[in-house]
């Protein structure tokens, strides 16, 4: 059988140039080669296997994908990798320090905050840019806040509340 | 969802990006909540993109009573911006800070929003009702663009290729001015069903502008109610065209109410 790809063998446009892409993850620097069109998302999981970032709805809804971004955070399906070049990406397997869960975490286990898990790796880092800029949010604030994080399972409730707690804790 | 593949170029200078926006099928990319998006569904198959994301277009600055807003600006910076506490200028922050959510609020950018022209887009109510223009650059041209004439329908601006939109300028109105703006969203899409701008000035006159329930955001001339009654209204299985005239009618008088009262905070 002819390879898929070979229709588009003769055209340029189409053939996958790798670029160089050079950016700090969870604190340690990393090169890595990719397409102009690569998503962070597929950076992070594929290239680098931090599978902790989910790829949940694919179409910048759901949140899942959620890592900050030199602090901010963002959806990394809507990212192009070579965006972040040079830029400091911090992902759910940079939180927890030696073992020790990240305030944040903790209280995600202790309020009962997730079910399955799928979309706690987003809501975490949403909650941590939150938290970040409004030490002591209401929770009208942080409902706000996890407008574009969608969980389908544990209901807000435990999430509202896990961060409330979290956000107790660090002030 | 993959875009197709593209070619990258990252232009050091505004200089630099409008040679790279001159090449056949380029489009620039600034924080890429809309532009990525369509690639992903590949509505957009451009051949290059220039990412312009950092270049020194950011930024806030009030002069000679215009107000020049850089085009990179996040949606998240306009929600927090001291320059936009005035009264008459607290539309533009209020709308911001309802605009899509965190994630998308700090990257998508008002530049790359008024570009890609989404006829639900809440920011060009917000500056057709305060008069803005926009500053459109290309290798060697600069013009100034009024909004009410660089949205032409869905996703289609005055832009010309190569044009790439870098400012926004807003002449600040008088003192005892007082600006709002109201929508109701789509629950799930986060995009204005109706959406209605304000702008109040001291002798009590207004200017009011619409989204969502059109082809294109726009301005309602003279009574807004009867403009609204005469306007040609957009309905799909959301939101008939007569809900969405009446919702219309609805956020007008919220932001006419919320504007007047900002109006009064400033006497």
């Amino acid at each position: 059988m002819a390879r898929p790809e070979s229709a588009l063998a003769g055209n340029p446009a189409h053939r996958a140039v790798p670029e160089a892409l050079s950016l700090v993850v969870n604190g340690e620097r990393r090169s890595l080669e990719v397409e102009a069109r690569t998503l962070l998302v597929h950076a992070l999981r594929d290239s680098l296997g931090l599978t902790g970032t989910h790829v949940g709805c694919d179409t910048s809804q759901c949140g899942a994908c959620t890592v900050l971004l030199d602090g901010a955070a963002v959806k990394s399906c809507t990212v192009l990798a070579l965006q972040a070049d040079g830029a400091e990406v911090t992902t759910i397997e940079g939180f927890a320090t030696d073992g020790a869960l990240h305030p944040i975490q903790r209280a995600f286990v202790e309020h009962h905050g997730l079910q399955c898990g799928f979309c706690t790796p987003g809501m975490i880092l949403a909650a941590a840019d939150l938290l970040a800029r409004d030490p002591e949010p209401s929770d009208e604030t942080i409902r706000r806040a996890l407008r574009g994080n969608l969980c389908r399972c544990t209901g807000y409730q435990p999430i509202v509340e896990a961060i409330r707690a979290a956000a107790g804790e660090a002030a | 969802m993959i875009p197709a593949a593209v070619r990258y170029v990252r232009p050091g200078s505004v200089e630099e990006a409008l040679a790279a926006l001159g090449e056949p099928d380029a489009k620039p990319l600034a924080g890429g909540q809309s532009l990525v998006s369509v690639m992903k569904l590949r509505v957009a198959r451009p051949e290059l993109v220039v990412d312009i994301s950092r270049l020194e277009l950011a930024g806030l600055e009030t002069r000679d009573g215009e107000l020049w807003i850089g085009a990179l600006t996040t949606w998240a910076d306009l929600a927090v911006a001291p320059e936009l506490r005035r009264p008459a200028l607290a539309a533009l922050a209020e709308c911001a800070a309802a605009i899509g959510d965190l994630q998308v609020r700090n990257r998508g950018t008002i530049g790359g929003s008024l570009a890609h022209a989404d006829p639900a887009s809440d920011m060009p109510a917000v500056l057709l009702a305060l008069g803005a223009s926009v500053v459109a650059r290309s290798a060697g041209t600069e013009r100034s663009i009024e909004t009410r004439d660089l949205f032409l329908g869905p996703f289609t601006t005055a832009l010309g290729d190569g044009e790439l939109l870098t400012e926004v300028l807003v002449s600040v109105p008088a003192a005892g001015s007082g600006s709002a703006y109201a929508s109701v969203e789509h629950p799930a899409s986060g995009f204005a069903l109706a959406g209605a701008a304000a702008l109040v000035r001291p002798d009590g006159s207004s200017s009011v502008a619409v989204t969502g329930i059109g082809t294109m955001p726009f301005l309602l001339d003279g009574e807004p109610h009867a403009a609204l009654a005469a306007a040609e209204i957009f309905g799909d299985r959301f939101a008939p065209a007569e809900y969405r005239r009446h919702l219309a009618g609805v956020v007008v008088e919220r932001a006419l109410a919320a504007a007047a009262a900002r109006a009064k905070e400033d006497e």
